[in-house]
């Protein structure tokens, strides 16, 4: 697809606000524990790649992601699955979802970390009850988006509902369910931040916190520059695992930028 | 009720059927009669409203009747069955599955061996000028084209009747005449018995030996004109004077109850 601007003026733009940013951090003299100029974050993450302090963390924090989101949207899938395809599993049920909807989920963080502990697993739960939600809706819906005349089709041939769940409800579900995916990854690495956060011994949440209290703000910077690409290359992931699951999609055919503006929390 | 001569391929009898409403039930159909034979093509054409779909769906086993009944080979039409292929309005063609396999569809859910289906498949496919798409997506083929697949897909697993819902009335006015002359060669070719439900006349009696005429609400069987008109037929046929004498005889009864929504 051809891009509306041209990608030279694009960099440029870019150089340009880092530009402007370190001219206005230098010219009204911001102290560098309030803003430090793109300059010195960079310092700041040469001396974090030297000193290796990165890598452990990233380890920690991607392994909670990673764990979490396979959790949280297993258990989504299955659960959405139930709700979809019964309407008394969903009757049940609803009390507990519509509950649970307009709870903020990351209010939940520290009962977690009381739950399960300063390790591993209370980044892991949080991570997976983050990503949870939004596939599970997903997953319902997309479900029970089957179209009439396809399922018409499926009953004229004598089909059985199983059949008729993995001939047409499933794959025709996948756009809503990938995109529930693709969310619930970002999720995923919100929410082992926030339970990282809240109490934890190591992963990228920890450095920002506790380069936050040594005022190291430069070093703060340098891990968020960490995490957003650490969300990108996830991001780009599931949109490759999209691309080939999905090449039938009309919506697949339009650029891939359109995806990548999509605000999320 | 008599017993169904098992020799007729569809036998409906006194079939009626009405919808439940919250106020009291509406009748779609009622006292539909009428039999085929092995190889014959049956047009239903009225109005819209005249429940000639809800007929359909009965015949494919898709809804109940209230009463009465349908019967393919002697047998009650009682479920969805295996020996009946529907084609509805639209292509309704699986965008996940290839051409081949939007085809194979019925052999896959009746678990019919696929290799020599396929087979079957690429001859059909050849016979609908569809030869060398076998790879292609729905979303790279035309509406027409799409069509025919479907056509294709409804005739996969050798069915014993072949019921069609309008399949031609989401088409453009020359992709429909294309494809009227086109089910008129695969049907002198393969001689499905089939009902071809339309609220075109001019299609109806172009394509059918007998048209059943129905009215609206409820939907009766007015007439059954049998159309004695050699085969095959072209589209000349259309402008001569026979062929007007069946269009008119058949517009006739829609235009006594005023009716809108007929074309032709």
């Amino acid at each position: 697809m051809k891009p509306s601007g041209s990608p030279w003026l694009r960099i440029l733009l870019l150089f340009a606000g880092l530009g402007l940013w370190e001219a206005a951090v230098r010219l009204f003299h911001v102290p560098t524990y309030i803003l430090p100029a793109p300059t010195r974050v960079a310092m700041a993450f040469y001396r974090g790649v030297v000193s290796m302090v990165y890598v452990d963390n990233l380890w920690i924090t991607l392994l909670e992601t990673v764990l979490g989101f396979a959790l949280g949207t297993a258990l989504a899938f299955l659960l959405g699955t139930m709700v979809a395809l019964s309407r008394r599993f969903e009757y049940y049920l609803y009390p507990f979802i519509v509950m649970f909807q307009a709870l903020p989920k990351v209010a939940l963080a520290p009962l977690i970390v009381v739950w399960f502990g300063l390790g591993l697993s209370s980044k892991v739960v949080n991570a997976a009850l983050i990503a949870f939600f939004p596939l599970m809706v997903n997953t319902i819906l997309g479900l029970r988006s089957a179209d009439e005349d396809r399922i018409n089709l499926m009953r004229s041939l004598d089909a059985s509902e199983t059949q008729i769940f993995w001939m047409l409800r499933l794959p025709g579900a996948l756009p809503f369910i990938m995109a529930g995916v693709e969310v619930a990854m970002i999720f995923a690495l919100i929410g082992a931040i926030v339970a990282e956060f809240v109490g934890a011994q190591s992963g990228l949440g920890v450095l920002i916190q506790s380069l936050n209290f040594s005022a190291d703000i430069a070093g703060v910077f340098s891990v968020l520059l960490i995490l957003s690409v650490l969300g990108l290359i996830l991001n780009q992931v599931i949109l490759l695992v999209r691309r080939r699951v999905l090449f039938w999609d009309p919506s697949e055919k339009r650029s891939p930028e359109s995806t990548a503006g999509r605000g999320r929390l | 009720m008599p017993p169904v001569s098992p020799e007729k391929v569809i036998a409906v009898r006194q079939l009626c059927k009405a919808y439940a409403t919250r106020a009291e039930p509406v009748p779609a159909l009622q006292d539909i009669d009428f039999a085929m034979d092995e190889g014959e093509f049956v047009a239903v054409v009225g109005p819209s409203g005249c429940g000639k779909s809800t007929l359909l769906k009965i015949l494919a086993g898709l809804i109940p009747a209230s009463s009465g009944g349908a019967y393919l080979r002697g047998t009650s039409i009682a479920g969805p069955r295996r020996d009946i292929g529907v084609v509805f309005q639209a292509p309704v063609l699986f965008p996940w599955r290839n051409v081949i396999d939007n085809v194979l569809l019925p052999a896959d859910v009746q678990r019919l061996d696929r290799a020599s289906h396929a087979r079957l498949a690429r001859d059909l496919l050849d016979l609908v000028g569809l030869n060398g798409f076998e790879n292609r997506y729905p979303w790279e083929l035309s509406g027409g084209m799409q069509q025919r697949v479907a056509i294709v897909r409804a005739l996969i697993h050798d069915p014993a009747m072949l019921l069609m819902d309008e399949p031609f009335g989401a088409l453009d006015a020359l992709t429909r005449e294309q494809m009227t002359l086109e089910l008129q060669r695969i049907w002198l070719e393969r001689r499905k018995t089939v009902v071809f439900i339309t609220h075109s006349i001019s299609e109806a009696v172009f394509l059918a030996d007998r048209v059943l005429v129905m009215t609206p609400r409820p939907g009766r069987i007015a007439e059954t004109v049998k159309v004695d008109l050699p085969r095959p037929r072209g589209l000349d046929l259309i402008g001569t004077a026979s062929f007007g004498n069946y269009t008119r005889r058949i517009r006739g009864h829609f235009n006594a109850a005023n009716l809108s929504g007929t074309e032709l």
